[in-house]
């Protein structure tokens, strides 16, 4: 018996397949693009084929994150604050607080070892200090989001940006390109200036040891360093963090089918129309 | 007495040449762009020589706008909801609140024959900024200068409800595969502009008449969606987009007799820290 757990984010969407042992068994991972539908199958999908099972083999699944109610094939839904922090204690059990830097919104959460969500505060109205403001400055300096975080950390003397809103950060940095700024220095400023706006957000929840970094901006180098000296302190990130939402997913589908819950009947699910296929 | 106005803004630098307060003598304005030194250098040549002016013939040069200290041969620079509020009145007389949407600014000014009482501003995100539109029409593939206009033949606008100008971007990408047309998606950007500075106008108080300046009073888009969410009419003329580059030459002109006449004994009042140059004798 096998559960999972889909995260739909703004910009990637997630899968996690656990067995009945809470072992994670298969991940899937594509961007949401404009069609949610078919990235929440794609992505189930795919971690099916990684466990080598087949998708009637999982018993129950549920959707989280911004696009929950798009995985037609969900038995439930989970918000994504809960999910993470059901997920971050189960990837690092000692986590008690969790920043969540996603690419269109940055959480932090506070949690207790149980994985309860303690206290939350998000930021979804704006862009700034998300993974869509790294975005931007990397298509500003013409760069791949994949290259800024090693790229920032060659930096010697980190630039200030002072601007908040990634729209004025872009013309922020090409007028610091005109005026001949080493690209190191300003990318240092831009995730320095991340790392300010999510420790002001961590604060008002409470900072606890342990930190959980998770969420798609967890991957850059650059973020993590930038957060750890803000911080002064270390903080959890492995590459199953981008992960984590559906990875509590999944372990609250666990608990439901161990606590017996009435499993509804299956809902049906269009044939999947690529499998296969790559 | 030739005074010249300059208006450093974030997207366009605008100036004009004034030879007496009815007597607007040229305007002209150039992309900001990234060296505002070289902005504001690039913009005063141009005004002079629509003026058929040479340098020498200018006696006094006020600055304004966010860039207003890199222009380097002012005589004063003065701030821009000062300058927009004496702008706006200039232009209409019966102004009584100013709304000034610029490139990466909004602001809402309450005046009261020319002067400043109340103002609001936001310039700190591009949210009810004219970048905002950029954005949108960049999204859209559709050229900014014609977004104005398409947006005017929508029948049913599409509410924009992201706030944040990069999230709105792929709102409006999802609206397009949704179906919605162009227009009703541009005319909801609009609205979406017009209800953030409407936001910051009734903080300062709304009240006839209504002038709108900047960047964006030249979009009929922008100003059908103004009137229409705030139920009034609003003022525009050809000369709003230059409304803080006159307000700055008007003040920069009273500015002027005053030191001419001797008069002014007690330190300047508007923001600045450069000594002023010392009074043209008349007659040179």
């Amino acid at each position: 018996m096998y559960v999972a757990g889909v995260d739909v984010g703004s910009t990637a969407t997630k899968a996690a397949v656990m067995g009945e042992d809470g072992q994670l068994v298969g991940t899937g991972l594509s961007p949401t693009g404009a069609n949610v539908v078919r990235a929440a199958e794609r992505v189930f999908q795919e971690a099916c084929r990684a466990a080598h099972i087949e998708e009637f083999d999982v018993a129950y699944i549920i959707g989280t994150g911004y696009g929950r109610y798009k995985v037609p094939f969900g038995h439930a839904q989970v918000t994504e604050i809960s999910c993470h922090a059901k997920g971050a204690v189960s990837l690092f059990p000692n986590t008690r607080t969790i920043v969540d830097i996603g690419g269109q919104d940055t959480k932090a959460i506070r949690t207790n070892a149980a994985g309860e969500v303690v206290d939350f505060c998000m930021n979804d109205k704006c862009a700034a200090g998300t993974g869509r403001f790294l975005d931007a400055c990397a298509a500003v300096l013409d760069m791949k989001l994949s290259e800024i975080g090693d790229a920032s950390l060659r930096s010697t003397h980190p630039l200030k940006i002072t601007n908040v809103c990634t729209v004025f950060v872009e013309s922020e940095i090409v007028s610091q390109l005109a005026h001949g700024e080493k690209v190191e220095d300003i990318l240092r400023g831009v995730h320095n200036a991340i790392a300010g706006r999510s420790v002001a957000l961590l604060r008002r929840v409470g900072i606890e040891e342990q930190m959980t970094f998770t969420g798609g901006v967890s991957r850059n180098g650059g973020m993590v360093r930038a957060l750890e000296e803000r911080l002064g302190m270390k903080i959890n990130v492995n590459d199953l963090s981008q992960y984590v939402g559906a990875l509590g997913a999944a372990a609250f589908a666990l608990e439901r089918v161990k606590h017996g819950i009435d499993l509804p009947a299956r809902v049906e699910r269009p044939a999947p129309t690529h499998s296969g296929s790559h | 007495m030739i005074t010249v106005g300059v208006d450093l803004g974030a997207g366009t630098t605008k100036a004009v040449v004034l030879e007496s307060p009815d007597l607007l003598r040229a305007r002209y304005f150039v992309r900001t762009g990234t060296k505002l030194e070289e902005a504001a250098a690039s913009v005063r040549e141009g005004v002079l020589q629509a003026a058929g002016l040479r340098p020498a013939e200018v006696d006094y040069v006020a600055s304004t706008g966010y860039g207003r200290y890199q222009d380097k041969s002012r005589d004063i620079q003065i701030t821009e909801v000062t300058c927009h509020a004496r702008g706006a009145h200039h232009l209409f007389p019966a102004t009584r609140c100013v709304i000034d949407i610029g490139a990466q600014s909004s602001r809402a000014i309450q005046v009261d024959g020319g002067r400043v009482r109340k103002f609001k501003m936001n310039d700190r995100c591009a949210a009810g900024a004219g970048r905002f539109l950029e954005r949108i029409s960049r999204a859209l593939e559709v050229d900014l200068a014609t977004i104005g206009p398409l947006s005017l033949e929508s029948k049913d606008p599409t509410p924009i409800s992201s706030i944040c100008a990069v999230i709105a971007e792929s709102e409006v990408i999802n609206h397009v595969t949704e179906g919605r047309t162009v227009e009703d998606i541009l005319m909801g950007a609009h609205q979406s502009i017009a209800d953030r500075v409407i936001a910051l106008a009734r903080q300062v108080g709304v009240e006839d008449e209504v002038t709108l300046t900047g960047g964006l009073s030249a979009n009929p888009g922008m100003v059908r969606a103004l009137e229409r969410r705030l139920g009034r009419h609003v003022n525009v003329s050809a000369d709003s987009h230059y409304a803080g580059a006159i307000g700055a030459a008007l003040l920069g002109q009273q500015r002027l007799q005053k030191l001419r006449a001797g008069a002014d004994g007690k330190p300047n009042t508007y923001d600045t820290n450069i000594p002023l140059k010392p009074p043209v004798p008349i007659g040179t």
